[in-house]
């Protein structure tokens, strides 16, 4: 199975895209990122600790030839600071790629939506490459969509919840109008969450803790990798229609009376 | 002079350059992101780049992140 998946115009061998954050060590980062098959990660933009110059930094442990950066704008909470540090993020990185984050909310960490279009309009205007993450909404997929979006990347529950896929119904209504790729982004817990995310159709899955905070990081990232390949197998091979009840796999004639 | 330095109140000796700045605070420019009066300088301004008094810098990086926070 060596289809790959395509963002605006750039292909990926992996349909898994993994997080930097929440890791033991860099060190363990690194050898679950290997582990994952991933060849994009999501990075944060943050202000530089003037006072402390001394700490690692995060690039060292990335292997930037092989392993393409995602800049996020996680922790904005308006369409201003977001494009703010998308421009930051691009001059830092020096790829037009963002993961567009405007969040509306403290405790769910849901986005704002009309913020996030804001945001989309005017960095898809501004040349970049815009990913947003978004609620698993089908209306607001489309409006993304429209306003440019390479890619919508709705939540499968909130971040960091380990929930699982809270409505599969809306990831499969979004799978059917959708024209660019769904990456479902967040509330991943276990494999078999990845797994049924790429059963509905994603196109990938965007995952951060569920890895880091696995008690064996760098075994999960491999599960994950074979979740979301297995998911997709699963999705292309079109699975069976469901019954209410049994149908016999074996011959009803000739059984021994 | 006092210029806003990632959101503190900083003194420094000025008028410099942001290349001089960075050099003064000891920040690798290759592996940071600067924005001087809320507009993004690009890597080969910096030297041409005067910080005057009362400017507002920032200096960013990349760090660890999924998603918020």
């Amino acid at each position: 199975m060596n289809e790959t998946l395509v963002i605006a115009g750039r292909e990926f061998k992996s349909r898994l895209i993994v997080g930097t954050g929440k890791y033991s060590s860099f060190a363990v980062m690194q050898r679950a990122h290997e582990a994952s098959g991933a060849d994009m990660v999501t990075v944060a933009v943050r202000r530089v600790n003037i006072s402390d110059r001394s700490k690692e930094s995060l690039l060292d442990y990335i292997d930037t030839r092989r392993i393409a950066l995602l800049p996020n704008t996680a922790g904005c909470y308006t369409a201003d600071d977001a494009v703010r540090t998308a421009r930051l993020g691009r001059e830092a990185g020096l790829s037009n790629w963002v993961k567009l984050e405007v969040i509306g909310d403290e405790k769910t960490l849901f986005p704002d939506n009309e913020e996030l279009l804001v945001a989309t309009r005017i960095l898809v205007k501004e040349g970049f490459v815009v990913l947003p993450y978004t609620t698993d909404d089908p209306v607001v997929c489309r409006k993304l969509e429209d306003a440019g979006a390479a890619a919508v990347m709705p939540l499968g529950a909130p971040i960091g919840s380990g929930l699982g896929i809270q409505n599969p119904n809306n990831i499969r209504i979004i799978r059917e109008q959708a024209r660019v790729p769904i990456i479902l982004d967040a509330g991943v817990g276990t494999a078999s969450d990845a797994a049924i995310a790429m059963e509905l159709g994603a196109d990938g899955v965007l995952m951060n803790t569920a890895i880091a905070e696995a008690q064996d990081p760098i075994a999960m990232a491999e599960s994950m990798k074979l979740a979301v390949q297995a998911g997709r197998l699963a999705y292309r091979a079109g699975r069976m229609g469901r019954r209410m009840y049994a149908s016999a796999s074996s011959p009803l004639a000739g059984v021994v009376k | 002079m006092t210029i806003i330095l990632n959101g503190d109140r900083v003194e420094v000796a000025g008028p410099l350059t942001l290349s001089a700045l960075l050099v003064h605070l000891g920040v690798d420019a290759r592996r940071v992101a600067v924005e001087h009066n809320l507009n993004v300088v690009k890597r080969a301004s910096y030297d041409s780049t005067q910080i005057q008094d009362g400017d507002q810098i920032e200096i960013v990086n990349f760090v660890g992140g999924g998603s918020t926070p």
